[in-house]
């Protein structure tokens, strides 16, 4: 009966099945690409499963079927391709972290100067990319902020969320006052958060690699995904979805 | 009868050698499938234990979050087991002892919280909670923000643990005998009195295991305390908030809280099973 359930579970994919496994904060721009895709690969299904980059990485690492990863930073791409499990990974796109305030404080906030003077701060953990880059963006402020800075935002802030999604939707239910998110999720909620640019000497531009999976099933789909996701095509749904290309280093 | 007297033993002895086969085929079906759940909850469980050395467990438990998450996390669940259990009691009490069909569907409401998904219980907490919650507005007038404070956490553990307590204490109220009730009354006894040293006693080792799940589930709780009371060392960071937040960073870390974790568990439900037994 278990060995049924378990048939049952791991039954592979049927053909002509695309499996893309994408950073949470990708899915609305990839969203926008499945149905050209799908059309332009008759009897093709285009199959995603978003979650945080290590997340992917860790299923990948154990054999996960996937045909695509696209990671929302290098470090996780860097492991894989480290271990031979991915083939020839490429930056596709930027990403840019925004300050978000709830509605009622949008006068209050107006510059990242201004972000100590809410009562509850929501930023991610340092652990999570987004947490990472905020770290980096309040070192870099202290220089033209004041050495306290960080300080002052640091004791307003009442949790480290495990994701990105996880700030924004603090801010989005007004449980939260700000919190660092990425322009991409920003845009997603733009109807209930004011957003606020950070000038870009302070900021940091998150690179974003795809690349195949070494043991994909559908190789042949996986190259032409990632070059639809490169194409002009690609680049319109990205930007649409608040990323953009990547600074010439 | 006579007849059936004469062939009793004969017909047992019978059916002892005449079957021989289907009682082995039943031996082994039975082993075979309490082998493959025994295995399906053993195996991770030696996974977690197993599969890294002492010195790397030593080295994740030197984690600066381990401790502060440590102290939150038996700190907070035990104030969700003494909410638990002391408004969860009397709730029981009434359920079990009222006819009425809005009893029936107090019943089914108490145990929606095993059925929502963690993240959507933790929406559901801000909804009634939070600063746009329903109570939001009364308690902002009181100056009380519940949400990223320690008794977010508190309620966070309860909701989704307290439908474990309260349907044991039900179906252990609903065993006791009516008439035992009845006598007690009538030997003059009040309703408090009933209740506390008859219902009680009689249900103690039901209400016992029915708390100890329920601590169990509260240590756990992870989607809905992240959710409604964040994630923050020393402040909101239970245990299993630690363990997902270092999972991020380190797996061997995650893995050594969640041998922590384990034996918390552990430690704590021995303690209630003995604590039951006397």
């Amino acid at each position: 009966m278990l060995a049924a359930a378990v048939a049952l579970c791991a039954r592979p994919a049927a053909g002509g099945e695309l499996v893309v496994f994408e950073a949470a904060s990708l899915r609305d721009a990839f969203a926008r690409l499945i149905p050209r895709f799908e059309r332009d690969n008759a009897s093709t299904k285009v199959v995603t499963n978003a979650a945080g980059s290590q997340e992917l990485r860790a299923q990948i690492e154990h054999g996960a079927a996937a045909d695509v990863f696209a990671s929302a930073d290098r470090k996780h791409m860097d492991a894989l391709a480290a271990q031979g499990l991915v083939v020839g990974p490429t930056v596709f796109t930027c990403n840019q972290a925004v300050v978000v305030v709830r509605r009622a404080l949008a006068a209050t906030v107006k510059t990242l100067a201004d972000l100590p003077r809410v009562d509850r701060i929501v930023l991610g953990a340092p652990e999570v990319p987004i947490g990472h880059y905020t770290v980096e963006i309040l070192k870099k402020a202290a220089a033209t902020l004041g050495a306290e800075f960080p300080g002052r935002v640091d004791a307003k802030v009442v949790s480290r969320e495990l994701n990105v999604r996880q700030v924004l939707a603090k801010v989005r239910l007004g449980e939260a006052d700000a919190g660092v998110v990425y322009r991409s999720d920003a845009v997603a909620a733009a109807d209930q958060v004011s957003v606020i640019a950070i000038p870009p000497e302070l900021n940091v531009a998150a690179q974003y690699p795809i690349a195949q999976v070494k043991s994909a099933p559908h190789g042949d789909l996986a190259r032409r995904w990632i070059e639809l996701v490169k194409s002009p095509t690609g680049a319109a749904a990205l930007r649409e979805a608040g990323f953009m290309p990547c600074p010439a280093p | 009868m006579p007849g059936a007297l004469t062939r009793g033993p004969a017909g047992l002895a019978g059916s002892r050698g005449g079957r021989p086969l289907l009682t082995a085929a039943w031996a082994l079906a039975m082993g075979i499938l309490a082998g493959a759940m025994l295995l399906l909850v053993l195996l991770p469980i030696a996974g977690l234990l197993f599969t890294s050395s002492p010195r790397e467990l030593w080295r994740g438990l030197g984690d600066p979050m381990v401790g502060p998450a440590v102290e939150l996390t038996i700190l907070t669940t035990s104030a969700s087991l003494v909410l638990v259990v002391g408004c969860g009691t009397p709730l029981a009490w009434i359920i079990a002892r009222r006819r009425g069909r809005i009893w029936r569907v107090v019943e089914t409401v108490v145990e929606m919280p095993v059925v929502l998904p963690p993240a959507v219980a933790g929406v559901a907490l801000l909804l009634a909670f939070g600063r746009r919650g329903l109570l939001g507005p009364a308690l902002g007038a009181l100056g009380i923000g519940v949400p990223f404070t320690r008794m977010a956490v508190v309620l966070a553990e309860s909701f989704v643990a307290a439908p474990f307590y309260v349907q044991a204490a039900v179906a252990a109220f609903r065993r006791l005998d009516a008439d035992l009730i009845l006598v007690a009354r009538t030997l003059g006894a009040s309703r408090p009195r009933v209740f506390f040293t008859v219902a009680i006693p009689i249900s103690w080792p039901a209400l016992a295991g029915g708390a100890a799940m329920s601590w169990a589930r509260a240590l756990g709780e992870f989607g809905a305390t992240l959710m409604f009371a964040g994630n923050l060392s020393g402040r909101t960071q239970t245990l299993p908030l630690a363990i997902y937040t270092a999972l991020e960073s380190d797996l061997r870390t995650a893995q050594s809280l969640s041998i922590v974790l384990v034996a918390v568990a552990v430690a704590l439900l021995v303690a209630i099973r003995a604590g039951a037994r006397r």
